[in-house]
C-alpha cells in the first residue's frame, strides 16, 4: 500500500511542478498520434466510402480483410514496419527507422483499417433509398460522396475517436520502430513501460495520468462536436 | 430545366422496349414495350412484390436494365455513362418515405437546385413559390427532424417540384401517411399535377389513388404489364382472372353461353342462367366479372315487379363481412354472389344471416371474356 501512496504523491508533485521532459514526451505523443489519425482519416474515409458506396466483385472479401485489420496486433504491425525500414530492408534507404515518422507510419497502419471499417459500415447503414433519392435529385459523383459523408458524420466522428484512441495508447509498435530514444522517440506509453520497469512508479503514474487526460480531452472535444451535430 | 432544343413536345417522353431487369438472378421486370405520353399521368398499380419499385427506379434511370433493354427519352435511347446525369436532372423522383437530408427545410427544398448550380435569385424565387404552394413557407428554418410525417411529405413534394421536372416519378408517395393527412395531400397534389401538366409516372398498390390521379392505369403483375387503359376500362373490363382478382371485382364466375341475340347473351352458370351484354356466340365457355357494388339487394316484399335489371335472383344470405362503412354480403342464389352494401342499408333493411332476398344486376354490369 505504501508503495502505491508514495507513487501517487510523487506523481502529483511531478504534475504540479511540471517537468520539462515529461511535457516533451506528452507533446511528441500527441504530435505523432494526431498526425497519424489525420493521415488515416483521409485514407480511411476514402477507402471506406469506396467500399460502402460501390458494389464490386470481391467486396465481401475486402470488408472481411478490413474487419480483421481493425484488430491488428500493434506488435505485429511494429515488426512488419521494422523489417521494411531495417537497413537491409526494402525501404531501408529511407533511413527513418527509430524516428517519429516510423512511429507515425506504424500508427497509420493500425488506425487506417479502424477508420475504413467504421466509415464503410456507417455508409452501408444508410437507407438504400436515401442513396437513390440523392441520386435522383441530380447529384454528381462528387455531390453524392459529399452528401453521404454529411449524413454519416455522427458515426464518422466515432471512427475518429476509435482510431485515435487505438494509437495513442498503443505501445508495442512504438517501442519497436521508435526505440524509446530519449528526446527523440520517447512517447507516453513507451516511457511508462520503461519507468515502471525501473521501479520508478511515481513517474510512471504521472505519465499515465497525463495519457488519460490527453485521451479524455480529445474524446471530450469530439463528443461535443458529435452531440452538437445530433442536437441540430 | 429546359430540354434540348432538338426535342419537341409531341415526341413521347419515355418509351421502353424489351425492358428486362434481373436482380439476384431473378427476372423482376419483363416488359416488351411501354410508353408514357406527353403530359399524361400514368399510374402503374400492382400488389406487393410485383416489381413496382424496381420498374420505377429503372424508368427513372436509377437502376440499369439488362443489355437488350432500350429506354428512350424524347426519342433518344438512354446511355448509362456520364451523360446520364444530364438526363436525370430533367426528372424528379418521390419515394414512399420523404427521405429528407439532415438540415433545415430550406436546405432540403433547395438541394436539387444547388446541385444544378441554379442562380441564387432563381433558387429563392422557385423555392418560395413551391413552399407556398404546398403550405410550408412557415417551416423554412425548421430542422427536418422536428417535422411531422405530413409536413415532411410536403417538403419532399416541394423539393421535387422546384426542379420543374420534365418527368415526375412517384413510388407510392402517399401510402405511409395517416388517412386525413393523405386525403388533404392527395387533393393538393392532384391540383398541382393538373396545373403543371407535368408528365407523371406513379406506382402504387392503391386503386383509389389511381382513380383519383390517372389518365391511364397499367396493371403490373409479376413484373409484367397485363393491362393498360383508362381507369374505367381497366377496372370494369379486366382482361383476365388474375387482373380481376387483383382489382377485386368481387365476383368471378365461369359459365357457357347458351344463346346470344342482339348482343344479349344467356349464360349458364352452374345451372343458374344469367343475362349479359356480349357478342360471344352460343357454346363459348366464358369467365364473367361482376363488381360487388353493381349488385343491388332487395327484400322480397318490396321488390318492384318491373325493373330494368335483367338479372334477378332469389337467394339467402350466407355470409356478411364488414369492410369499413360497408358490408360485403354473400348471397347464395344457386351461384354465390358477393354484393357490397352500406352498413346503413343493412340495418334499415333489417338483414341477417339466413334471410331470403333478391339480388339484381344489369346485364351490362357483367364483363364477359372467353375462357382459355
Amino acid at each position: 500500500m505504501n508503495l502505491i501512496w508514495q507513487g501517487i504523491i510523487e506523481a502529483f508533485q511531478l504534475l504540479i511542478h511540471g517537468n520539462r521532459e515529461m511535457l516533451r514526451i506528452a507533446a511528441l505523443s500527441l504530435e505523432v498520434s494526431l498526425g497519424a489519425t489525420a493521415v488515416s482519416l483521409v485514407l480511411g474515409i476514402g477507402a471506406g466510402t469506396a467500399i460502402g458506396l460501390n458494389k464490386f466483385t470481391g467486396r465481401k472479401f475486402i470488408i472481411s480483410l478490413v474487419n480483421t485489420g481493425m484488430g491488428l496486433p500493434p506488435v505485429v504491425v511494429g515488426l512488419v514496419v521494422m523489417i521494411f525500414l531495417w537497413r537491409g530492408g526494402p525501404l531501408g534507404f529511407l533511413h527513418i527507422l527509430f524516428t517519429p515518422i516510423a512511429m507515425a507510419i506504424a500508427q497509420v497502419i493500425i488506425s487506417f483499417p479502424i477508420i475504413t471499417g467504421f466509415t464503410s459500415a456507417s455508409i452501408q447503414q444508410l437507407d438504400s433509398k436515401l442513396r437513390f433519392q440523392i441520386l435522383a435529385l441530380g447529384a454528381s459523383r462528387f455531390q453524392i460522396i459529399w452528401l453521404v459523408l454529411k449524413e454519416t458524420r455522427l458515426p464518422l466522428l466515432a471512427a475518429v475517436m476509435a482510431g485515435f484512441g487505438g494509437i495513442i495508447s498503443e505501445v508495442g509498435a512504438s517501442t519497436m520502430v521508435g526505440g524509446n530514444i530519449m528526446d527523440q522517440t520517447r512517447v507516453l506509453t513507451t516511457a511508462i513501460v520503461m519507468e515502471a520497469g525501473k521501479g520508478d512508479f511515481g513517474l510512471a503514474i504521472a505519465l499515465s495520468v497525463i495519457l488519460m487526460i490527453l485521451v479524455y480531452a480529445v474524446n471530450l472535444l469530439l463528443t461535443m462536436i458529435q452531440q452538437r451535430n445530433k442536437a441540430q | 430545366m429546359s430540354r434540348d432544343n432538338s426535342t419537341n413536345l409531341s415526341i413521347v417522353p419515355l418509351e421502353a422496349k424489351n425492358l428486362s431487369v434481373i436482380l439476384g438472378g431473378q427476372k423482376i421486370i419483363d416488359i416488351p414495350s411501354f410508353s408514357v405520353f406527353p403530359n399524361e399521368v400514368i399510374v402503374i398499380i400492382g400488389p406487393n412484390g410485383s416489381g413496382k419499385t424496381t420498374l420505377l427506379l429503372t424508368l427513372a434511370t436509377l437502376l440499369k436494365p439488362e443489355k437488350e433493354s432500350i429506354i428512350s427519352y424524347w426519342g433518344q435511347p438512354a446511355k448509362y455513362s456520364s451523360d446520364i446525369l444530364k438526363l436525370r436532372r430533367q426528372f424528379a423522383v418521390l419515394f414512399q418515405e420523404p427521405l429528407l437530408l439532415s438540415g433545415s427545410v430550406w436546405d432540403n427544398v433547395t438541394l436539387g437546385l444547388r446541385m444544378r448550380r441554379v442562380k441564387k435569385d432563381e433558387i429563392n424565387f422557385r423555392t418560395k413559390k413551391w413552399m407556398e404552394r404546398f403550405g410550408i413557407m412557415g417551416l423554412a428554418k425548421r430542422q427536418v427532424k422536428t417535422l411531422s410525417g405530413g409536413e415532411a411529405k410536403r417538403v419532399s413534394l416541394a423539393r421535387a417540384f422546384v426542379l420543374q421536372p420534365e418527368i415526375l416519378f412517384l413510388d407510392e408517395p402517399f401510402t405511409a401517411l395517416d388517412s386525413p393527412t393523405r386525403a388533404s395531400l392527395l387533393e393538393d397534389f392532384e391540383r398541382v399535377l393538373r396545373e403543371t401538366k407535368v408528365t407523371t409516372v406513379m406506382v402504387t398498390h392503391d386503386r383509389n389513388e389511381a382513380i383519383a390521379l390517372a389518365n391511364r392505369v397499367a396493371i403490373l403483375l409479376k413484373g409484367r404489364i397485363r393491362q393498360i387503359g383508362t381507369a374505367q376500362e381497366v377496372f370494369s373490363c379486366p382482361v383476365d382472372e388474375e387482373v380481376a382478382n387483383f382489382i377485386e371485382v368481387g365476383n368471378i364466375l365461369h359459365g357457357t353461353v347458351i344463346s346470344q341475340n342482339d348482343g344479349l347473351a344467356l349464360v349458364d352458370v352452374g345451372g343458374q342462367q344469367l343475362e349479359a351484354v356480349s357478342e360471344l356466340s352460343a357454346g363459348t365457355r366464358v369467365t364473367m366479372f361482376l363488381h360487388d357494388d353493381d349488385i343491388t339487394l332487395s327484400l322480397l316484399s318490396t321488390q318492384t315487379k318491373v325493373s330494368s335489371a335483367r338479372n334477378q335472383y332469389t337467394g339467402t344470405v350466407v355470409k356478411a363481412f364488414p369492410i369499413g362503412s360497408q358490408i360485403r354480403v354473400t348471397v347464395d342464389c344457386g351461384v354465390p354472389l358477393v354484393a357490397l352494401i352500406t352498413r346503413r342499408s343493412w340495418e334499415e333493411m333489417g338483414l341477417n344471416q339466413g334471410q331470403t332476398l333478391i339480388a339484381s344486376f344489369k346485364a351490362s354490369s357483367i364483363h364477359l371474356i372467353p375462357r382459355r
